[in-house]
This record gives structure tokens, C-alpha cells and sequence, in this order.
């Protein structure tokens, strides 16, 4: 596979280290909040996976290159790659473009 | 083997003028650069080359291409011999030595040929039935009965003597085959402006022109293709690559190929490999790989005398070789015919033509070791024997669809050509020529030019490539035929995948036992899965089936292949990545310097590291640990530790995410300050540990675990970027800028004061425990002086940048030469850890928590923090959890052993009363016995108890008593004075 990282330009992937769904968000848990609520928020966030049959955002960490994390929105069906960003610019729009993405 | 020279006297792609020798079984022969293993042997008048996998039967040269089944061969000696190789695919040379394989005591006489006679037994799917009782036999009968008589080649069984490589290539368009439509395509593309690379699995490009010839501009072939070569050869942008084979396709246009540097000679010249791997990133490709001509099954298909009729044609065309002297041709179309021409130039007698449209076959080939002695040919209602040498099929041609094959592409049939053509082929690959279905030469050449021109055009190059080259179209006109159905007639086996054995009779012996789908045929009678991944088989197959069970082909399904196109060695896969090259060490700074001091080394990881120092007139390294560890106890040593991982963490939020990663809190800790850390996984369980220093407002200086650098790392990277965009912080790694040193025991104050630059105020004052400050050294070479402990006693980490690292070691000795400074490995560390009850990897495993590590308190309660939520579940928090502490035996002489399992005293010792387990041990000479770390159910309340430490492998069984982790100075004063 190929994945253009819009810092390095594209790059082959074994550059490249695969960490999972990017959709899942961080809940915010501060101390003192509803343990059971946080506890069940949680549990989701680490556990819980779609299995999307089509487009999915993934978290890609381009280690032996720039060091950043990146969201690859990939077909899993094909391989095919529709967009590449910067982790910290979020999630892109439903099927559409990333953000911030590209050369 | 002393047969007349089958040489024609003139023609022929070889340099007559140069002689190669070689030998095969021991027999000299020769043959000239330019011939192929098997053109050579056929010019020497060998037939039979091999003995088949399951039947032994005799087998002689089939094709003029990779897809050869039958002439696989062992080439070379010693540790360079290598088993399987196809005698149609090696590059001749002086000295080669090849040997037939799969056969005892020799080619001509093989005792396994009585296979043959138990071929009854020995059908499609025979391993499942005949040999499946009584079991008991199966491991010490049948299995070694079945391996000696059923095989391939011998593996030298010797080390590999020669190296591989591996590399990288790009371009705008690669051309896979090196024939006319590869030429072509290649030409427009190279005029386009394109960057080309042209790769040919042949060591010389031409494809069929080399075998076939014919005009092209109204010029020869060979002029034409000489042309072409010189302008390929003189563009720039294009790279022509003999000798490689384009053996995968795989995601987003990136191709492998293997080159076969060094193949053709007897061994690689020094500093080249033998083969090298490449990875070719392509915008596009064209393929070009042409076809491969079908063989018809018939009874005695196998004999040594029948080939291909296009391989018939390169021996005599390419190779000036007579492929026999009398001729039989059973063709089905008009291709197949004009071997005609081909034969009467070569002065071959051609006895007859069997020509499927008018209704003649062949129903046997007769003969046995000694080759091909007579055919019978059907014409009319009638059979007559034909006695000739040489019998030459052509059934078509398979366009070569494997790599369309190879995302996941399924092939379409093409009636009119009777033959599977590319489907959908990958992203960015287009199919040019025969591989395309296009079988004329006029069709390859203005598909190949017109897919070279597109291509170009798709990567961005779009300049006037001019006209393509023009060639008539050869008539090619066939009607499909796959099977002589001789029932009734003279039997015997009809072979359809000759390299697995697998006959005509197995696939309607498959049939009625219900295996329809195509998958379960090939699975059942192992059909297409040898070494050529049925080249020439899989179609035939498929037909034979869909005939059977009154289907058409389509219906009955397709064949579809996977990577590699050729057999790949293992070697070239691994490329230099082997021995010890494999996973080189990491060597820490002072690395040469320990090993002038004798010390012995073990791997840790990814590192070296000097385990301990021996001393002449030591007994064992438990005698040279002992006096490390007394010797830094009772005065001074020091450890190279450079192998901890360093990341500096930059920015006005710099604590904020420290506070964030690490489960107890740092944007409290002063300037000038160190402080032990935790962190945990968002899962609740620990990850890992290590010391963390404030050096400046916005700046921390974060050490990790050896074994944990790049993952913590990443982890922290994966916090700034993904958790929390909005933090204003850096981090760096610097694992590799430092050389680290501990210095510890109650004499290292003096001895980092005489290494010290002038000045430098290290009082406990000054520097107290947990402090951090700049030093200098050597005179204003800069570093940093931690006042961190992991042995327990007042100690010091200092840091230089990493080319200093040797000679500090050396600088440090000589300085505390009278306080006998003593340099200690990782065991005298692991030795002073234990006693202090610290934990490390082996506690650190990935399934402990804060509490089972006695560190609960460290866990913040009053911020978020990875790990926080979840490590409150109550799993997490069962106060029956495996917790750490200390064990030590009840006789101060028995030895304790890592992993022995603990059983309450008086309990049997199973697995149902299993409470826990030895993380590490040591022997301990402050205490003056073996001492441990355990994980152990409730372990804090059992502090006091006795239990058994069991070990039924090894030491058998200690009592031992469960006692706090801390062996040694648990208040701790002396790390602090």
C-alpha cells in the first residue's frame, strides 16, 4: 500500500504502523464525574468496534517518517485510500474530504 | 548419452563460436551462450531429464519457458545445490552441473516406476483413504514410505552461501514482458517522455519474435528487434531489465520482481548477490506477459519426445537445435500448423499431421525411458501406428491473466479464442498483446503501442510517440479441443497436471465422488498446485470437469492465481535480514570499553549489554555479581544505562501532558527536580515506569524502560497529536544523543566530584536526593548529574552526549582506581533491585496494575489521566488480584527459580491451588542467600506466611516465606545521605 502523508508525500506503508478505528473519541472523565456513566463511556471507547463493509477513518502512525498521526480513510474492501490527514485536524466529514489532506 | 548431436549446423540465437561445458548425471556435454540448460541437453541428444512426483514415470523437456512442468532439475553442488529448478528457465554456463531428481538408483532405471504399477492405490485423494488405517501406522509406515517415494528435489541442506538484496525502484510505467506488445508498449511510452522500466523474465528480450520471427516496418524481426532495443537502450528514461520476472502485483501500484543477478554464472562475482528483490513503484503498468500454449490430455501425453509445438519452434529457431528426427503434429488450429515450416527447415521428417478440425487425433504415445517410440493416430474410424521421436501438441494458448489475478481480478472466457483472458484488471494495470487475448503479432504490436501511449499519457507524458509498428496478422484460427476420450481403446494415463501426476481418470474419479466445485477438484486430486501453480494444467482441468458434468467452462468457474508468478527462494524474501543481521544489536556507548575489560555480554532486547565483569580466579559469575554488587554497597561502581529511552518533552504544556500520560502528577515538580513515574494504558493496566525530570518551567526530560522506548514514545506522540490537539507541547526522542552512567554506592559522591569540572557544588545540599543539575566534564564537555537510585544506596545517574560515553567509563576508573571503583553488568543491577523490592519488565508484563504492584498510591485522585477509569473496574480492584512480594527460603542454601508456582503449605501441588508465581530471582550477598519477587494471590496479607515454591521441571519444590519486596534499606536513609 501506498499512503500519502501530507507532511512526507506519498510513502510505502511499511512505513507506516497501523493502530485501529479513528471514530472512537476520548470521553472526557474528570474526577469526581458519574463513575458508572464514565465506566460504561469507557468501556465503549476502548472495547466497542464497527465493522464497517466500505470506508473506514483509521489511525495511522507514520513512525519512520514524519511521527505524525494520521486519520487514512480507507476502503476495506478495496484498499482503496479516499483521504489522508493530520490526526490533530479530526475526523473528516462523512465520505467526503479530509480537512486538511493531500500534497 | 552418447547420442549424435541434435545441433543444426547454422541458426539459431547462440554463439557457436564459444564452447560451455556442463554435466548432467555426471555426463559431459556442452552447448554455447545463448542456450538454455534444456536446449543444450536436447543438442546432446538427452530426452530424459526427470522422474515424475508420484508415478516415477520417465519425462523429457516439454516447453521453451518458465511454465515448464516436467525438466525441473538440481543445479550446483554442495551448498549451492538447488532442487526444482526448470532446465527451460537456466541461463547456460561453463561448469554448470545439473542432476535429474526424484529417482534411485538412477534416471534410467528407477526402482519407484513400480508406483506406477500401484497407480490404483494411488489415485486422486489417495492419501485420505488408502493409508488412513490403522492409524497407528501412519506415523511410522505409511508418512516415510509415501515422503521417500513421492518427491521433488534433494535441499542441499547446507547454509546458503550467497547473499541477496533488496531494493526499490519507481517509475511512470512499468512494462512486465519484454515481447512485441512489451516492446511496443515500452517504445510509446519511452517517446512519450515517460520514465520506463521494461522488465523480461527472459535473459533475452524478444519474447516469441526470438522463436517465431516474421516482418514487422518491412523489416525481419530480428532487425526490427534489434532496433527497438538500440532506441530503448538509448532513451534515458528507460531502464530495460533482463532477467527479471514480475512475480506479484500488490495495493496502489507496487509491483515485486525478482532479478536474477547472478544465476548464469557459477557463483556470484564478489560483492554482487546472487538475486535481488525489487519493489517497483509504478504509476502505471502494462502487461504484457503473453501466453503459454496449452498441451492436450491424451493417453502417454508424458512421454519424453512430446513438446509444445511453439517450443518444437524455439529449439529449432532460437536455439539451432533439431528437437527430432521424425515428427508427429497434433494441433487444433492454425497456429499449431505452422510448426510445418519451422520442422522442414530443420530437416525433420514430419509423418503426419493430426489436425483436430478434419477429425484425426492421437490416441496414444507410445514408449517408455528411452522417449516417444510411436504414436496412434485416429483418422477416419480408423488407427494406425505412426513410429516417430517426436510428437508436437498445440492446444491453443492461455493468455498469462496471473497477475490481474493477483488483487482479487477473476478471469472471463473468451470463446472465440477457447481460452480465459484479464477480467478487471488492478487499478492503474492495464493488458496489452497475447496476455490480452490479442494472439497475432500486427494485434500485440498496436495494442502493446496503444497501451504504452495511454499509460504514458495517465502518468503525465504526453509527447507524439509516432506510429506504432505495423505487422500483418498470422492466420490463428482454432477449434477448441482439450481431451482424446480414447474409451473403448488401448488404455493408459492421460496426463493433465503433469508435475503433480494428476491424470484425466482422477478428475472423473473426483467427479463421481462429489467434488463439483473447481476449489474442491483442485484441493482433492491436487490439481495446478505444484511448483508451475498448473501453468499448463489448470485450464485443461477446469474443461475436463465442465465436459464431465455437461457444463460449459464458464459455469464450472475459473482459475485464478496468487503471488509469486515464479518460485521465489527464501533467501531473496529475506534479503540481508538473516543471521545475525536478522535483528542487529543496539551496542550502548561504552560497548568497546567493556569488552576491553573483559566484561560478558547478553542480549536485552534490542541491545548488548555487559552482564557482569569476571575477574581472573573467579569460580562463576555468581562469585563475580556477589563481589560487583558488595564492591558498589560497600564503596563505588557504575553501569552503562544509556539504554533507557530519553524524550524530552517541550512547550508552556509540558506538565499538563505529563500529567495526562503518567498516573501521578508532574507539573507540580520544581525546577531542578526528578520524580518516579507511572503510567498506565487507557485499559486500566500498567504500561510502563521510569524517572522524569523538571529541567526548566517548559522543559521535562522523560527516561523509559529499555524495552518500552519506541512504544512510549509513540504513545506520547499519539497523546499530543490525537487526545489533546490543542496543548501547546514538543517532544523529541533523545535515547541515542546521552551516554548514561549509574554511579552508586557511598563513596560515588567522591568520585563524580574528582569527574566533576571545578566548581560544581554536588553537596547533598546542593544536590539532594531526586535532584537534577547541568555539569560539566573533561573540561566543559556538557551533561547532566540525576540523583536517582535504583540500587538503594546514594547514587547518581550522569549523562554525556553519547560520543563521550567510552571515555567517561575509562575516565571514571582511572579516577577511582583507590576507592576501587567497580564497573557492574545488568546482573549486579537486577541483584540491587530485587533487594530493594523495585519492579521491572518482569513485573512490568502488561497484566499488573498500579495496586498489584504496591504503587496504588501513586494514582492521582485529583485529575484525569489515562487509565484513571478504568482501572477502578472491579476486576481490576479484587482484593484476591496477585500482588508483589518478597520470598525468601526457609534453608538459607536451597536456590530459587523465576516462574515456580506457589502452593499453600499442606495443599497438593495442582493447578486448582496455584496462587501465584516467581517473577525474579537472585542471590543476594547482603542477605547471604537466594531472594525473590512473586506475584501472589493476596500476597500483602500473606506476608509472614509460608508456602512451597514449586518447580517440577527443574528444582522441585522450596519452602519458602512470603516477606515484604523490600530486602534491603527499607527506610531508605542511605539512598538519602
Amino acid at each position: 500500500m501506498r499512503i500519502k502523508c501530507p507532511i512526507c508525500g506519498e510513502r510505502d506503508a511499511g512505513e507506516f504502523t497501523y493502530r485501529g478505528d479513528a471514530a472512537p473519541q476520548r470521553p472526557a472523565a474528570p474526577p469526581g464525574g458519574d463513575a458508572r456513566k464514565q465506566d460504561a463511556a469507557f468501556f465503549d471507547y476502548i472495547y466497542l468496534r464497527a465493522n464497517p463493509d466500505g470506508l473506514i477513518a483509521e489511525h495511522w502512525y507514520h513512525g519512520m517518517g514524519c511521527r505524525s498521526w494520521l486519520i487514512v480513510s480507507r476502503d476495506v474492501r478495496t484498499h482503496r485510500i479516499a483521504s489522508v490527514a493530520l490526526a490533530g485536524d479530526g475526523l473528516p466529514a462523512a465520505g467526503g474530504k479530509a480537512a486538511r489532506g493531500g500534497e | 548419452m552418447s547420442a549424435p548431436s541434435r545441433r543444426l549446423p547454422s541458426g539459431g540465437l547462440i554463439d557457436r563460436g564459444i564452447r560451455l561445458s556442463f554435466t548432467f548425471d555426471g555426463a559431459a556435454l556442452s552447448g554455447h551462450p545463448g542456450d538454455t540448460l534444456a536446449s543444450a541437453l536436447l543438442a546432446g541428444g538427452v530426452r530424459l531429464v526427470g522422474r515424475s512426483f508420484k508415478y516415477h514415470r520417465p519425462r523429457g523437456i516439454m516447453t521453451a519457458g518458465s511454465e515448464e512442468p516436467n525438466a525441473l532439475v538440481e543445479i550446483g553442488a554442495g551448498a549451492r545445490r538447488e532442487p526444482n529448478t526448470r532446465a527451460t528457465a537456466t541461463e547456460l554456463y561453463d561448469g554448470l552441473v545439473a542432476a535429474s531428481q526424484n529417482r534411485w538408483p538412477s534416471l534410467r532405471h528407477d526402482f519407484g516406476a513400480v508406483n506406477s504399477l500401484l497407480s490404483r492405490f494411488l489415485s486422486a485423494g489417495f492419501y485420505y483413504k488408502t493409508f488412513m488405517w490403522p492409524p497407528a501406522l501412519w506415523e511410522k509406515l505409511y508418512e516415510p514410505l509415501i515422503r521417500r517415494a513421492a518427491g521433488l528435489g534433494r535441499a542441499s541442506g547446507a547454509a546458503d552461501p550467497d547473499i541477496y538484496e533488496k531494493a526499490w525502484a519507481h517509475c511512470d510505467v512499468l512494462v512486465i514482458g519484454g515481447g512485441p506488445a512489451g516492446l511496443a508498449a515500452a517504445l510509446a511510452a519511452g517517446r512519450a517522455g515517460a520514465r520506463v522500466i521494461l522488465c523480461d523474465e527472459d535473459f533475452r528480450l524478444g519474447g516469441r519474435l526470438l522463436s517465431d520471427g516474421g516482418t514487422i516496418n518491412n523489416r525481419s524481426a530480428p532487425e526490427w528487434l534489434n532496433a527497438a532495443l538500440a532506441e530503448l537502450s538509448g532513451m534515458a528514461n528507460v531502464t530495460v531489465m533482463p532477467r527479471t520476472a514480475v512475480t506479484g502485483v500488490f495495493d496502489h501500484g507496487t509491483y515485486a520482481a525478482l532479478e536474477r543477478v547472478a544465476d548464469h554464472m557459477p557463483e556470484p562475482p564478489p560483492h554482487l548477490p546472487r538475486q535481488r528483490l525489487w519493489r517497483i513503484v509504478a504509476r502505471r503498468a502494462v502487461l504484457c506477459a503473453g501466453a503459454i500454449e496449452r498441451p492436450i490430455v491424451f493417453p502417454g501425453n508424458d512421454r519424453p519426445g512430446v513438446m509444445m509445438a511453439s517450443a518444437a519452434r524455439s529449439y529449432i529457431n532460437r536455439y539451432g537445435v533439431r528437437p527430432a528426427a521424425r515428427a508427429v503434429l497434433f494441433v487444433n488450429g492454425d497456429d499449431g500448423l505452422s510448426t510445418l515450416g519451422a520442422l522442414e527447415k530443420a530437416g525433420v521428417e514430419v509423418a503426419a499431421v493430426a489436425d483436430t478440425r478434419t477429425g484425426a487425433r492421437i490416441v496414444s504415445a507410445e514408449g517408455g525411458a528411452g522417449g516417444l517410440r510411436a504414436v496412434r493416430l485416429e483418422e477416419g474410424g480408423a488407427v494406425r501406428n505412426v513410429p516417430c521421436d517426436g510428437l508436437f501438441v498445440s492446444g491453443g494458448w492461455n493468455p498469462v491473466v496471473h497477475l490481474t489475478c493477483h488483487l482479487g481480478g477473476r478471469p472471463a472466457w473468451r470463446e472465440d479464442i477457447a481460452a480465459f483472458v484479464p477480467g478487471t484488471p488492478p487499478p492503474g494495470l492495464s493488458v496489452a498483446g497475447a496476455a490480452n487475448g490479442d494472439l497475432t503479432l500486427g494485434a500485440c504490436l498496436s495494442g502493446g503501442f496503444l497501451e504504452g501511449v495511454a499509460a504514458a499519457g495517465a502518468a503525465g507524458h504526453g509527447r507524439s510517440a509516432g506510429e506504432p509498428p505495423a505487422a500483418a496478422n498470422e492466420p490463428a484460427a482454432l477449434s477448441a479441443f482439450w481431451h482424446v476420450d480414447a474409451k473403448g481403446m488401448k488404455r493408459g494415463k492421460a496426463f493433465v497436471d503433469m508435475q503433480h501426476d494428476v491424470t484425466a481418470d482422477d478428475i472423473a474419479l473426483a467427479h463421481r465422488e462429489g467434488f463439483v466445485s473447481v476449489e474442491h477438484l483442485k484441493r482433492y486430486t491436487t490439481l495446478g498446485m505444484a511448483t508451475d501453480q498448473g501453468k499448463t494444467a489448470n485450464v485443461n482441468g477446469l474443461a475436463i470437469m465442465a465436459s464431465i458434468s455437461g457444463r460449459t467452462i464458464p459455469e464450472t468457474g475459473t482459475t485464478v492465481f496468487r503471488p509469486p508468478y515464479v518460485p521465489v527462494a527464501i533467501g531473496a524474501f529475506a534479503g540481508r535480514s538473516r543471521g545475525r543481521d536478522f535483528r542487529p544489536y543496539r551496542l550502548p556507548p561504552s560497548h568497546e570499553w567493556a569488552s576491553g575489560q573483559g566484561a560478558s555480554f547478553v542480549e536485552t532486547g534490542q541491545w548488548l549489554r555487559a552482564e557482569w565483569y569476571a575477574r581472573p580466579g573467579e569460580r562463576d559469575w555468581l562469585e563475580t555479581v556477589d563481589r560487583e554488587v558488595l564492591a558498589v554497597r560497600g564503596g563505588v561502581g557504575f553501569c552503562d544505562v544509556s539504554t533507557l529511552g530519553k524524550i524530552e518533552i517541550l512547550g508552556p504544556d509540558a506538565g499538563r501532558l505529563l500529567d495526562r500520560v503518567y498516573c501521578n502528577t508532574f507539573s507540580t515538580l520544581p525546577v531542578g527536580r526528578a520524580r518516579y513515574g507511572l503510567m498506565l494504558r487507557e485499559d486500566g493496566f500498567v504500561m510502563d515506569d521510569g524517572t522524569t525530570s523538571r529541567l526548566a518551567e517548559d522543559r521535562y526530560f522523560m527516561t523509559t524502560t529499555t524495552a518500552n522506548a519506541a512504544l512510549v514514545f509513540q504513545h506520547l506522540e499519539y497523546c499530543r497529536q490525537v487526545l489533546w490537539p490543542s496543548l501547546d507541547v514538543s517532544i523529541v526522542s533523545a535515547s541515542d544523543q546521552w551516554a548514561q552512567f549509574s554511579v552508586a554506592g557511598p563513596r560515588s559522591r567522591e568520585l563524580l566530584t574528582r569527574i566533576l569540572d571545578p566548581g560544581i557544588d554536588i553537596s547533598n545540599a546542593a544536590l539532594p536526593f531526586m535532584g537534577v543539575r547541568d555539569v560539566a566534564v573533561g573540561g566543559g564537555i556538557p551533561g547532566r548529574l540525576y540523583r536517582i537510585s535504583f540500587s538503594g544506596e546514594l547514587a547518581y545517574e550522569i549523562a554525556v552526549p553519547s560520543r563521550y560515553g567510552a571515555a567517561l567509563a575509562a575516565n571514571m576508573m582511572a579516577a577511582g582506581l583507590d576507592l576501587g571503583c567497580t564497573p557492574y553488568g545488568v546482573e549486579a543491577l537486577s541483584v540491587m533491585r530485587i533487594e530493594k523490592g523495585h519492579v521491572a519488565g518482569a513485573e512490568l508484563n502488561g497484566t499488573t496494575t498500579a495496586g498489584d504492584l504496591g504503587l496504588q498510591r501513586m494514582m492521582s485522585s485529583r485529575k484525569d489521566y489515562v487509565g484513571r477509569v478504568m482501572a477502578a473496574r472491579p476486576a481490576l480492584t479484587d482484593p484476591r488480584r496477585w500482588n508483589v512480594v518478597g520470598v525468601r527460603p526457609l534453608d538459607a542454601r536451597s536456590r530459587l527459580r523465576a516462574g515456580a508456582h506457589f502452593i499453600p503449605e499442606g495443599e497438593p501441588e495442582s493447578v486448582e491451588h496455584d496462587k501465584g508465581y516467581m517473577t525474579s530471582v537472585c542471590h543476594s550477598p547482603v542477605i547471604g542467600s537466594w531472594i525473590g519477587l512473586a506475584l501472589i494471590e493476596r500476597g500483602r496479607e500473606r506476608i509472614g506466611e509460608r508456602m512451597r515454591a514449586v518447580d517440577p521441571v527443574r528444582a522441585g519444590s522450596v519452602l519458602v516465606e512470603i516477606c515484604e519486596p523490600c530486602f534491603y534499606d527499607p527506610e531508605g536513609g542511605r539512598q538519602r545521605g
